[in-house]
Formats: structure tokens, C-alpha cells, sequence
């Protein structure tokens, strides 16, 4: 696939990857080989027919390859950028052993982009054949949309409940415009919109209305609210000016556009020195979107080696080719600040890798003694999230992990009975395409009790 | 949308507006807070609800304009809708039967002492209120806070309306007299604030403290709101806005509300320039 050069993207917010034209899809489609039992399906985490869309995209069918992904997923123009398919479907391809894997993200994308396009594909007419059931779903990013389109899809009521301004939870407050541009998430939710989900934005759940209510007029409940907790060192000078979260400093950026102030009233500080801690997708992000609001020099520290960082491969060669500083075995002890109370230094341990830990991965020892500056005017702690906790909180009969998730049976059922829960909330932070997955089977699971 | 359905000026810059919504006034307690977005390129703001009308759906608003969003605010008529309205936030004030209350509110922040002064009131406490601004015309709510209150005091910096000074002053002489006061809440500018807390931390005396943070989502997931309270790292938005006076890092309180000063005056200029071409 196609990218726009690196001195060119650096400079603006528009999308990296360019896609597939009709062309190269119709090329990569006809290189499957349509295994019988194709183990890229077992791949996916919401089971697409893959060999069967990349069939009708070769066949040029590219309005029915639409409409097969979306018999299992509602937001394929998402998960077909977002989706880590290298460790997914793609990993399982078959032709990945001896070559390239047949590029399932890259088609899946294409096929959602050219139906957006030109939409062909009609809304099937979706009379209620449940009768009036009502299902509340809380929070509109991965999991709580999916949810929600698929309980429409099968005839009932449901209300989808959102606490911010905008729809779409970490897809739009989170991912930046460049790797999920905000129209494609906005023409999903509005695809869920048609199937009958009534959307209530500002409406906080657990504040405005507890769970409990809730039940009181729908039959079912289902919670998507999310890891919108940050996590914090908990290391001195980490609350001076000039130190953000990474949900605040992107939430600034891509929830309340401050790379358009004063257009856009809420501001961002970037400085000239950014330090971003940490080696997950968030941090590439906040890295990358430094770059683009006039950083001149981008660190990421990070305290293991490149190749035990969890972000995806890819997003990372993005990043180094976009001129990102990768200062691996390095730990933040503390910050300074300047007399003015902002951030000037980060002080830094350095590590080297020692024995394997729980996780498998080689575990970071400080090599002793050996402490160093760097010099810094913006540092942002992108090191995870954790699940949301305003739920639980006015939630008491809600059981839940000592870490903050919500336990669940393996339907997805908390442990209060009609209510279920499932994306990030569930599992802290993971992938969008695990809190779609959680989203369907609860769906499934909230048909089976309420139709049975 | 959330409509404005009454607007007055409190003073030259203080407003006050209610808004139409019938599911916060339901669910809204004394000290809960709410984000406000009066346009949709504006920034999210909290404020405080100053008071709820369950049967008529209705909260009120009391804002001070000091910057770029709240001038928006500003500009917006009765009849106007507002872009987004989210509450009610933050866990509200404890209300129960202390016994003597003292209850200080300084400057815009007397509005947001209102509905406790109310509660703790209805509660069966002696509320004693002490308010505070510079001068007579910046004083807001007194008339309000009187019929409220078991004894309304008010002080300003140049004497222009009650005593000359400060609303520690009024509190140091309370405790003097041999009041025996139980419960002390504070509102207003931070080193207000920190003052009031000086003065009870001496007399052991309970004293909570109402912040107000930079704000952003204010539900909890962008921690800007961050304070140091007995030294651990709160979240203002959802441990608050409340917190015990005497444990609060109010100089890193201060630091923390500093940052955007001077981007906050470009996009006011920006605000005026806009309002210009559309005010009559």
C-alpha cells in the first residue's frame, strides 16, 4: 500500500496510508487462493468471512463485498485501519509463510472506503420482530456501537447513551486524524444511527442515570464505558505545568481540535523538546502529533528495547521515518521545573534488559549508578489506562478486579443479571477490534435471554 | 438542545442564566458542577449549579467572564440554545446536621456556596455566611444568602459595603467571640481559600474546600484536573470538587492554573473580534 512521503505528512493531519486503488484491490483479492479451511477466519476476532469478501472484491463485486463484512462487522472502514491485522488474520495467512500474507486490512479498507463512496449498498428494511424490546447500551466507541448496530439489526430498541460531546469514545477522542479520519467514524456511527440506535450525547451514565434505572426501563443493559482512567508514575514533578496525560493532550487535539486554535477556543501547549514515556500505539500518536503541531524534537522514552514495544509495527516505522527519537532502556525518575513552575528536565534512569518476566518479555533492571538530563518543555505520560471507574463506583452491587475491570461470565453477564459489559472496561486497554468482538457476543448473549 | 430561559446580570461581570434540563435538575445535588460548551467551537467549561428546580426542569448558572468561553457564553440570549450541557458532576457537598456552620463564599464564588448554604440550612445547622469581593458592586447573591442564611456577614477590600477587609477577618472574629463552630466551607479565589484554611487549621476546625481546576472532559480521563490533597494525586472532576482544606497543595493548585494565560488572551481577542461582526 501506498503512503504519502514523511516530509509531507509531518506537516498536516490527513491520512498516512493512501489505500488500495480499484486496481491494486482487484490484484491483491485475486492472489487468495480460497483455502477451504481458511485459517484467517479463526484469525478475526469477529469471525468476517474474509475468503468470501476477498472472492467477491476479485470478482469486482465490490458493493457485495461490503455487505458480506458487514453481516459480521458494522465498522469495517475502522477495523481496516486500525485493526492490528499482522497479528491477527494476517498472521494466520497461509501464503505468509513462504511470502507477503494476502493484505486482509488493506482489502477490508478499500471495500468500506469504495462503498462509502458510492453507496450502492441499501439499509435492508428492519422491522421490529422483537416487539418493543428496549436494550440501553453505555458508551458509543467500539464496543457500545457494535453492540448497539447489532441488536438494531435483529428488530430492538436501543438507546445508545454517550458522556461526551462527540460520539465514537477512544475512535475520535483518542485515535488522531491522520491513522482514523473523524468523517469515517462519524459515516460508522451514522450507519448505526440508520439501523434505528437512538444516540443521546452529554449524558453521563452513573451520574444522570444510575445502571439500576436503567433497568427499570430496558430489558437489558450493556456497558462500553471504556479505560479512560490515565495512568500516572506516580514520580515527583509529574503534576507541573507542561506534563499531560496522553488522553488529555490528544483529547485536546483531536476531541476539541486545538491544532485549529483560535478557531477552536481550547488550547494546547507543544513545546520545542516533547518526551513522550512510553511504547504503545498512544504513544506513537501523541509522538507523531507533536511533530505535526511544530515540535521541533520528539523523544520517546521507553524503558525496554524497540522490540518489546506494544505498538504495531508498522506505527512505529511510521514514526521512526517521521523523524521520532527513540531513546529505549530509559526510565523517568523525576521532573524539574524551570522558575516559572514548568517542566524544564527529566531526569532519567538508564535500564538494560534482564530476566523474562511474567509477561514473557525480558524485564527492565536500572544499571546502577548511571542517571542522566534530558531536556524537556512538554512530556507526555502515555504509559496506559486504566477502566473507567465512574461506573463501578455508583455501581456497588457491579463486581469487579482489584485492577478496575469489570468481571463478566464468559456470555459477557456482570454480575448484576441483565447487564452486561465488554471492550475496555472488561479488559483495560486493548485493541478496538477485541471491544467489537466482546460487543457482538453480548449482543448475542442479550437475543438469546431476551428471545428465548 | 438545552435552551437559556432567562438571563440577568448579577453585575459588569457576572451573569446568571436558567437553562432547561429537565434530567440534571432531577439528579442535580448542593455542590454538583456542570460542563458547559456554549458553541460548538468553544471549549468545555465547568461551572457550578448554583440552584435546581425539579418541578420546573430548570437549573441555574452563575458565571464570571474571564475568558475567551465564557464571553461566548455570554453573548448568547434567552431563547438561545446552548451547544452541549453534561451533569450533573463531581460528588456533591456531605450535607448532614454539624451544628454551627460557618459557610464563606469570595468574589463569583458566593454563588456556588448558595444550594449548600440551602441544604445545611434545611439540615438544621446555624449557617453563619460570610461573603466577600473587592468592592460593593462585585458582591452577588447577598439578598438571596440572607433569606437563606441564620446570619449573612459581608466584608470588601475597600469597605464600599460592610466591613472593611477580608471574609478571614469576620471568620477570626466568630471564633473569638466563643462560637463554637463545627463545620467550615470555603469558595472563592485559591489564596482566599488558603487563608480561611489557615485560620481553622489553628482551632482544629473541620473546613472543606470547593476547587476549581482547569477542566476538560470532567469525567475523569484526562486527569488535568489533577490536585495534591494529603499528598496523593486526586481528580478534582470525579474525587471532587470538594476536599478537605486542610490537605490540600494549594500552591500546586495555583501552578496548575496558570498554563494557558496567555493563549487564553489571543483567543479572547479572537472572541471579541468574532462577536463584533454578530452582536447588535
Amino acid at each position: 500500500m501506498q503512503e504519502r512521503p514523511a516530509s509531507e505528512r509531518v506537516r498536516d493531519f490527513q491520512e498516512v496510508p493512501l489505500g488500495f486503488t480499484p486496481e491494486q484491490a482487484l490484484a491483491e483479492a485475486k492472489r487468495c487462493i480460497q483455502c477451504k479451511k481458511p485459517l484467517c477466519v479463526k484469525g478475526c476476532p469477529v469471525e468476517i468471512d474474509i475468503p468470501a469478501f476477498i472472492k467477491l472484491v476479485a470478482e469486482g463485486k465490490f458493493a457485495d463485498a461490503a455487505q458480506k463484512i458487514k453481516e459480521t462487522n458494522g465498522l469495517p472502514a475502522i477495523c481496516g485501519r486500525v485493526c492490528p491485522q499482522e497479528e491477527q488474520c494476517e498472521l494466520e495467512c497461509i501464503l505468509g509463510i513462504k511470502g507477503e500474507p494476502i493484505a486482509i486490512g488493506t482489502l477490508e479498507r478499500f471495500v468500506a472506503d469504495w462503498e462509502r463512496e458510492n453507496r450502492e449498498s441499501k439499509i435492508e428494511n428492519r422491522e421490529s420482530k422483537i416487539g418493543g424490546k428496549r436494550v440501553a447500551v453505555v458508551g458509543s466507541g467500539p464496543a457500545g456501537l457494535t453492540c448497539a448496530g447489532d441488536l438494531a439489526r435483529l428488530g430492538y430498541q436501543v438507546t445508545l447513551f454517550e458522556s461526551l460531546h462527540v460520539t465514537g469514545g477512544v475512535l475520535t477522542y483518542g485515535i488522531p486524524e491522520f491513522r482514523l479520519p473523524k468523517a469515517v467514524v462519524n459515516l460508522e456511527v451514522e450507519y448505526v444511527k440508520s439501523l434505528g440506535v437512538e444516540v443521546k450525547t452529554d449524558m453521563l451514565i452513573g451520574n444522570v442515570h444510575t445502571v439500576q434505572d436503567l433497568l427499570k426501563d430496558h430489558q437489558a443493559v450493556f456497558i462500553g464505558s471504556g479505560a479512560g482512567l490515565p495512568k500516572f508514575m506516580k514520580i515527583p514533578g509529574e503534576n507541573l505545568d507542561g506534563v499531560y496525560s496522553a488522553n488529555e493532550y490528544l483529547f485536546r487535539i483531536n476531541m476539541m481540535k486545538a491544532w485549529q486554535f483560535p478557531d477552536q477556543l481550547t488550547p494546547v501547549k507543544v513545546g520545542k523538546r516533547v518526551a513522550v514515556v512510553g511504547g504503545g500505539n498512544v504513544a506513537m500518536d501523541a509522538a507523531r502529533v507533536s511533530l505535526r503541531l511544530g515540535a521541533e524534537e520528539v523523544v520517546i522514552l521507553y524503558r525496554r528495547t524497540q522490540d518489546e514495544m506494544p505498538a504495531r509495527k508498522e506505527e512505529i516505522g511510521r514514526a521512526i521515518e517521521e523523524g521520532i527519537i527513540f531513546k529505549i532502556l530509559t526510565l523517568p525518575l523525576k521532573y524539574e521545573a524551570d522558575d516559572k513552575g514548568w517542566v524544564k528536565t527529566a531526569l532519567c534512569q538508564q535500564m538494560k534488559l534482564g530476566e523474562p518476566d511474567s509477561s514473557g518479555r525480558r524485564r527492565p533492571v536500572p544499571v546502577e549508578g548511571k542517571m542522566f538530563n534530558i531536556a524537556v518543555d512538554t512530556v507526555v505520560v502515555a504509559i496506559g489506562n486504566s477502566p473507567n471507574p465512574l461506573i463501578p463506583h455508583r455501581t456497588p452491587e457491579l463486581k469487579t478486579e482489584k485492577w478496575g475491570g469489570v468481571i463478566i461470565t464468559p456470555e459477557g453477564e456482570t454480575s448484576i443479571k441483565g447487564v452486561y459489559a465488554g471492550g475496555d472496561i472488561v479488559r483495560g486497554a486493548a485493541t478496538v477490534i477485541s471491544a467489537m468482538g466482546d460487543g457482538k457476543l453480548a449482543a448475542k448473549s442479550i437475543h438469546k435471554i431476551i428471545s428465548a | 438542545m438545552p435552551k437559556i430561559l432567562k438571563k440577568e446580570k448579577l453585575n459588569d461581570n457576572v451573569s446568571r442564566i436558567v437553562v432547561g434540563a429537565p434530567h440534571i435538575a432531577a439528579a442535580a445535588r448542593p455542590g454538583n458542577f456542570i460542563v458547559v460548551i456554549p458553541k460548538e467551537n468553544a471549549e468545555r467549561i465547568p461551572l457550578t449549579i448554583a440552584d435546581a428546580d425539579t418541578a420546573k426542569g430548570t437549573i441555574s448558572i452563575i458565571f464570571q467572564i474571564v475568558g475567551a468561553t465564557t464571553k461566548v457564553l455570554d453573548s448568547l440570549k434567552e431563547g438561545d440554545e446552548l451547544a452541549h450541557l453534561l451533569g450533573p458532576l463531581g460528588v456533591p457537598s456531605h450535607i448532614k446536621n454539624y451544628g454551627t456552620c460557618v459557610i464563606i463564599g469570595g468574589g463569583v464564588g458566593i454563588a456556588e456556596i448558595y444550594p449548600v448554604v440551602k441544604a445545611l440550612k434545611a439540615a438544621g445547622n446555624k449557617v453563619i455566611t460570610i461573603i466577600g469581593a473587592r468592592c460593593k458592586d462585585l458582591l452577588i447573591y447577598a439578598e438571596e444568602l440572607g433569606a437563606q442564611s441564620s446570619e449573612l456577614r459581608i466584608t470588601t477590600d475597600d469597605g464600599s459595603c460592610g466591613r472593611k477587609g477580608f471574609v478571614s477577618d469576620e471568620l477570626k472574629d466568630i471564633i473569638a467571640s466563643g462560637e463554637k463552630v463545627d463545620y467550615v466551607m470555603a469558595v472563592g479565589p485559591v489564596p482566599m481559600m488558603k487563608v480561611v484554611c489557615d485560620v481553622t487549621r489553628e482551632h482544629k476546625i473541620k473546613t472543606m474546600v470547593s476547587l476549581n481546576p482547569i477542566m476538560l472532559d470532567a469525567t475523569g480521563m484526562c486527569g488535568v484536573c489533577r490536585v495534591t490533597v494529603g499528598g496523593k494525586t486526586r481528580f478534582a472532576c470525579v474525587e471532587g470538587p470538594e476536599f478537605d482544606g486542610h490537605e490540600v497543595d494549594f500552591y500546586g493548585l495555583s501552578d496548575r492554573l496558570k498554563p494557558y494565560k496567555d493563549m487564553e488572551k489571543v483567543a479572547h481577542d479572537h472572541v471579541c473580534k468574532m462577536l463584533q461582526g454578530t452582536s447588535d
